[in-house]
């Protein structure tokens, strides 16, 4: 190996300093493990780990059992956005409710990360994610708008059909830790960029009995009728469409540019 | 003391209070006893110094046990081959002459030179360019003068340049050693095999060196400009990719082709009207790099975040050189090109494209400013 790596750098001929160089670069090829430990680490900075989630809301008119008071029911949820179980990285999920409620703080253990209840008013939930202790150990912030009401005043309220609000997102862990990335390698819910060459995970983690916990995603959920889809093929074909105008535009301008100091 | 004279500069007055003081001073004051004035002066003189030489060292006499004579006496010199005899001075101790060879025999070093059968001419030196004569002349005369080229060059009946003699001789220098050696890999450790002689490169390399050589100070003001703008441009991109490669790897795209369009609008342009156009898309390109390359690293420093937040962050990084009219600009042209200002499905794919809108849309607002 220390060979070729030296040759390889000697490629193109230089017969006159050949004694010295050579020697040089075998002394530094002596210690090839070191080298590829800093490989190793410089390269798990360049993966990072995303999750993608939807939170949002979906809230029911209780119709004619609605009084002054508790006039909707509603559920306020981060779940996964293709529904997987978001266990595997959220520990726990604090709701900050409005403070007129009861133990304003909710904390959910486990998943789903839900909390249903009863109200009237709309107000702003902050949402707090912990992780677990190998993915991060600072918690990350949602802020979500409970809406009860539809958008179209005019629109009757219906019991059957929900008001449903939610936003897309994606958690971003820039540099995660090894035995983060061996826990979720090949998890659903978590998005992993392509590894780079010669970068081994170590083996993954045997994934628990899923029967004996409760399940964790949201695929079956009562709810999940309504969640809305979120595809990010329609956008980048916006996007696309976009840029490709903006770009003729700046060509045009260049040529016009182009033109007028010839 | 009699230079001091001659100037006419008064005589330095030296301290002559204490004796034991004085005493190391006044020594070399003194010119020393046993050797005259002007032989003292040739070793550092009646200056008031330290005095570098023993002076008990000058006057020494050779051990008086030994008797020495010199005579004139003939030698041989072993690396001749003439046996020519000459004579000199030798230095003979107790009527014992020295032995030894010629003390300066053993710096002729002469190179090995490769010696090749006609056989091994035949089979393995041909080569259309040169002649069997020529190869042997050339072989002759490195034998000859010890591989130096430039007198070969010039001794070698006909005209071939330095190049194509060394180039010659080490390509029959290494064709025989392989052809010699008894299996390719003893000698695959050999640098003649290893790394062979480069016709091409080696001309290059002369031609360039001495270009170099012959620039003018105009010329090497130019260049040394040039270098520095060449170095600001690429330590500007390395900062933007060393930050976050996979993120960003459209964003140093997109910013280094504006500016090489800028570049290549200021190259077309006369120096006197428009220099305004290229440059002031340079700078905001730039900047938006560092801007970029700022707010990718402080992303990096947080453990965790969301990705609508990392692209607002670049968003505002991006347009951190525009006003905010600029900006409520950007938006509009955003609206109108029907993308949401804020992407509903903010994926790392998404973001990444919405981010270079918006940079394109930046870049077309400004040019249409000019």
């Amino acid at each position: 190996m220390t060979n070729s790596s030296s040759s390889k750098k000697h490629g193109p001929g230089q017969p006159e300093e050949i004694g010295p160089t050579l020697k040089l670069q075998r002394i530094k090829m002596s210690k090839p493990e070191e080298a590829e430990k800093r490989n190793l680490n410089k390269k798990l900075k360049d993966v990072e780990i995303s999750i993608p989630i939807v939170y949002g809301n979906v809230a029911f008119w209780l119709g004619k059992k609605a009084s002054e008071y508790q006039s909707h029911k509603w559920t306020v949820y981060v779940r996964g956005a293709t529904n997987e179980d978001l266990g595997v990285v959220i520990k726990r999920a604090v709701f900050q409710l409005h403070s007129s409620f009861n133990n304003p703080t909710r904390a959910v253990e486990s998943p789903p990360f839900e909390l249903s209840e009863s109200g009237w008013g709309e107000f702003e939930i902050a949402i707090t994610l912990y992780f677990h202790a190998d993915v991060c150990d600072k918690p990350l912030n949602l802020y979500h708008h409970l809406k009860l009401y539809p958008e179209d005043e005019s629109g009757s309220m219906s019991t059957k059909k929900p008001v449903v609000v939610e936003s897309y997102d994606e958690i971003v862990f820039p540099e995660p830790s090894d035995s983060f990335l061996a826990r979720v390698q090949n998890h659903p819910a978590v998005t992993l960029p392509r590894l780079p060459v010669g970068f081994t995970l170590p083996p993954p983690v045997p994934i628990e009995d899923t029967s004996k916990r409760k399940r964790g995603d949201t695929k079956d959920h009562p709810l999940a009728q309504w969640f809305m889809n979120f595809s990010e093929a329609d956008e980048l074909l916006q996007l696309a469409a976009a840029r490709q105008q903006t770009d003729s535009a700046l060509q045009r301008m260049i040529k016009v540019a182009e033109n007028e100091i010839v | 003391m009699d230079a001091k004279d001659i100037l006419g500069i008064p005589k330095t007055q030296l301290p002559t209070t204490q004796e034991k003081k004085s005493r190391p001073q006044k020594e070399p004051q003194r010119k020393p006893d046993g050797i005259s004035r002007e032989v003292y002066a040739l070793t550092g003189g009646l200056a008031p110094l330290m005095p570098s030489i023993d002076v008990s060292q000058l006057k020494k006499r050779p051990p008086s046990d030994e008797k020495i004579t010199w005579q004139w006496l003939p030698f041989t010199n072993s690396a001749r081959k003439d046996n020519l005899q000459l004579y000199h001075w030798v230095r003979v101790v107790n009527g014992v002459p020295p032995t030894g060879d010629y003390s300066f025999a053993k710096y002729n070093k002469s190179v090995d030179v490769v010696k090749y059968t006609d056989e091994e001419y035949e089979k393995y030196l041909t080569d259309p360019m040169w002649t069997k004569e020529e190869t042997d002349q050339l072989f002759e005369l490195c034998e000859r003068f010890d591989l130096r080229f430039i007198v070969i060059a010039d001794r070698f009946p006909s005209s071939r340049t330095v190049e194509e003699l060394k180039d010659r001789y080490y390509g029959v220098s290494r064709a025989i050693l392989i052809a010699r050696a008894p299996s390719p890999t003893d000698v695959s450790g050999h640098p003649l095999v290893k790394d062979p002689y480069n016709v091409s490169q080696e001309v290059e390399r002369k031609r360039a060196l001495s270009m170099v050589l012959s620039q003018t100070k105009h010329q090497e003001r130019k260049d040394a400009e040039v270098l520095a703008e060449a170095k600001r441009i690429t330590d500007s991109r390395m900062a933007s990719r060393a930050a976050e490669e996979p993120e960003m790897p459209v964003a140093s795209h997109v910013g280094s082709e504006s500016a090489d369009r800028a570049v290549v609008l200021g190259d077309t342009v006369s120096p006197s009207s428009n220099i305004q156009l290229p440059s002031a898309t340079v700078v905001p390109s730039t900047s938006i790099i560092a801007d970029s390359a700022s707010t990718l690293a402080s992303l990096r420093m947080l453990r965790v975040y969301l990705r609508t937040y990392a692209l607002e962050q670049m968003v505002q990084a991006a347009s951190s050189s525009a006003g905010l009219r600029t900006i409520k600009r950007v938006e509009q042209a955003l609206q109108e090109l029907g993308v949401n200002l804020k992407p509903k499905v903010p994926t790392k794919a998404v973001c990444a494209e919405h981010l270079e809108l918006r940079k394109e849309i930046l870049t077309l607002l400004n040019l249409q400013k000019q």
